[in-house]
């Protein structure tokens, strides 16, 4: 198979609803608990997003029918902190969230976030409490993140200029296999690791120590 | 580069390692990787991704695998039980032993003698050594930067992308020197000098950043001490952090079995000494903190940011900032507390003394110092978990075993256990747990479950006492 048969993540423009989640230091613990990660597929992981604030009532932003399909999060500073795991942007990506805006993110979520096609989009403390209020006023009130541009259109009208990282743009907008680009560099790798002797190998380590080998 | 120009054990690592340097077209470093560690819960995906591009693990002799995450604890449940009774932890166990079977890559399983906590096993099979660069689909992979390794956690994608090609695409981080000078003082260990740190920094203060941790106290620790230092860098939000080798690392690496021997010894030791950090190599940032003043640590809120000692009070709501203050009361109510309480004389239910962050035999030893002829509270429920099968025999061939037996706790298999509740061993809804863990986010350790951090001598002496106590006040 060639890597041009493989389908990138995409993402160049989203309009839609925003979900406003005004709380600090949301953990990937919070976004999907580990009970939701015995699982060997990437699907269906909705049912695990925000497992431990989620109810029967319509407390949690996401429980209430008014946000439940807004595309767009705006949540409170460090978005995404602690665990590495890529469930939480499959479990957000299934939800159907594609665009979550912060203060600030962790960088494992923000790189596992990006290979998904799910825009990190940073923003000053002002434009996310302004957002999050307008959110919380009307539900119905739109905002535009534009990758191509890298501005966010806020729902009263103003342009917000973001940046992202350019090659994580790049491979968004253009639809680049990273894993592709990378082993298109493989002949480099060949000649790095031709000068890059390693004093053990895994494999007879492992055997050593079960009895394998001498 | 010439000669003088003085660099960071960092700045040594990057070079060494980068195939190709970032582009003009923004594409950011490849970085190659030495040592891949592949655990149950970050691979499956990732080995899908290859099958279905029809690929193979490029360098099954550079990686490793084994089971801790799902694994259970339990004395006498083995594969064939846990197909019974948890049949989703089954299937992963399953799946990871298949594809490494068919890609090659060597696995010590559930049941194995030298299976542990992926962050336990790899520096005692001598497999993480200083100048390396080591990953792992785990956020806690900082823990191998004690030895001077530049070690960090990736998501799946990575790993698939580290399977493939044994490179990463990566953006240089910067550099934050973390000096902690003086002398520990007695009942002040590795673990309250990390819960310190992060409280100073903050939660997201090194978010961006390779932390390299310097200065008498940290010189002075055990590896064992600087893991649990390193393991949790991640949780003030940066992705690696390292500590200079030098003759305590080559101590601990002498004989292991990965280890340089014979003739390639001296040779090995003379390399990872000139790799420590040049004087007056430039760090972006730098940090300072007086170990000598440190006293014992527990966390009161639902970050590992919120550590105080433990004869303090949490913070009264007029010592924090207006904008997070609603974060600060959603994390009182999640806890329980108020504003200005004492920790001390709080009652706890449960006490976890385990993970990669404090399971290693000299964590265990110092609970079981303090339990000796002691017996824990009544209502108190006490796990121990030791990091490795490993050191779970080590530790058996010491007696203490028997010694956290006697005082009426729980003595089980090696894995990941409530650290992070995934594989059974968790609290109930509205238990207070005192752990010696790395993550005290709301229901980490089980749904309704509430977490102080603490180091095990702290974690042992609230068990003994029922409720929280300086553990010098025991002795």
């Amino acid at each position: 198979m060639t890597t041009a048969q493989i389908q990138a993540p995409r993402f160049i423009r989203l309009t839609g609803a925003m979900a406003p989640l005004p709380v600090d230091h949301i953990d990937t613990d919070q976004i999907i608990p580990a009970s939701y990660l015995k699982t060997t597929s990437r699907e269906g992981l909705a049912a695990g997003l925000f497992a431990g604030w989620r109810g029967d009532g319509a407390d949690f932003v996401l429980d209430d029918p008014r946000y439940a399909e807004a595309p767009i999060l705006v949540a409170g500073e460090n978005f995404g902190c602690g665990s590495s795991r890529e469930h939480a942007p499959w479990a957000l990506l299934d939800h159907g969230i594609r665009a979550v805006v912060s203060t600030r993110f962790a960088d494992i979520f923000r790189s596992n976030a990006l290979k998904n096609g799910l825009l990190p989009v940073v923003a000053t403390g002002g434009l996310v409490d302004r957002l999050m209020t307008t959110a919380i006023d009307d539900p119905t009130a739109e905002a535009t993140v534009d990758l191509e541009q890298q501005i966010l259109r806020t729902p009263w009208g103003e342009d917000i200029a973001f940046t992202v990282d350019p090659f994580a743009r790049r491979c968004l907008l253009d639809g680049v296999d990273a894993l592709g680009y990378l082993r298109a560099r493989l002949p480099a790798i060949e000649s790095f690791e031709a000068r890059h002797a390693l004093p053990w190998d895994t494999r007879d380590v492992a055997a050593r120590v079960s009895g394998g080998l001498p | 580069m010439s000669a003088a120009e003085p660099l960071t054990l960092f700045e040594k690592i990057w070079r060494r390692h980068e195939v190709v340097a970032p582009e003009r077209d923004g594409a950011p470093s490849v970085l190659y990787i030495d040592l891949h560690l592949v655990h149950e819960v970050t691979s499956p995906q990732a080995f899908t991704e290859l099958d279905r591009r029809g690929l193979r693990v490029r360098r099954p002799d550079r990686t490793l695998a084994t089971m801790d995450h799902s694994t259970p604890t339990e004395n006498g449940v083995d594969l064939d039980r846990l197909r019974v009774i948890d049949g989703a932890a089954a299937d992963q166990l399953d799946r990871l032993a298949e594809s490494c079977t068919q890609h090659g890559v060597p696995l010590l399983p559930f049941g194995h003698t030298n299976q542990g906590i992926v962050h336990v096993i790899g520096p005692e099979l001598g497999l993480t050594q200083p100048g390396m660069t080591v990953v792992c689909g785990d956020s806690h992979t900082s823990t191998h930067g004690a030895f001077g390794a530049l070690a960090f956690g990736i998501g799946t994608s990575e790993v698939g992308h580290v399977m493939a090609t044994q490179c990463l695409l990566q953006k240089k981080p910067r550099t934050l020197e973390v000096r902690v000078d003086g002398q520990l003082a007695d009942g002040v260990s590795a673990k309250d000098v990390i819960l310190a740190v992060i409280a100073h920094i903050g939660v997201d203060g090194g978010t961006g950043h390779v932390i390299e941790y310097a200065g008498e106290a940290i010189r002075g620790l055990s590896m064992e001490g600087r893991m649990t230092v390193c393991n949790m860098s991640i949780e003030a939000g940066a992705r690696a952090g390292m500590v200079s080798p030098d003759s305590t690392t080559l101590a601990y690496l002498r004989g292991r079995p990965a280890a340089p021997r014979g003739v390639d010894w001296p040779a090995a030791a003379e390399a990872w000494r000139a790799l420590a950090t040049d004087p007056g190599a430039p760090f972006d940032r730098r940090v300072q903190i007086d170990g000598g003043d440190l006293q014992p640590m527990i966390t009161w809120g639902t970050h590992p940011g919120t550590a105080v000692p433990v004869g303090g009070h949490i913070p009264r709501l007029t010592d924090v900032p207006d904008a997070n203050r609603p974060s600060f009361e959603k994390a009182l109510a999640d806890m329980g507390f108020e504003a200005g309480e004492e920790m001390r004389g709080r009652s706890v239910d449960v006490v976890f003394v385990g993970s990669c962050t404090n399971s290693r035999l000299s964590d265990l030893e110092s609970a079981a110092r303090l339990l000796d002829g002691r017996r824990i509270a009544s209502g108190v429920r006490m796990l121990v978990v030791p990091g490795s099968q490993q050191i779970k025999a080590e530790a058996e061939r010491l007696g203490l075993d028997a010694i956290f037996q006697a005082a009426g706790a729980e003595w089980r298999q090696a894995g990941c256990s409530m650290c992070l509740a995934m594989n059974g061993d968790r609290l109930a809804p509205g238990q207070l747990a005192i752990s010696t863990s790395n993550r005290n986010f709301e229901g980490r350790q089980g749904p309704g479950g509430r977490t102080l951090l603490a180091s095990p001598l702290t974690a042992a002496a609230a068990a003994v006492a029922g409720h929280i106590v300086d553990p010098r006040e025991l002795g």
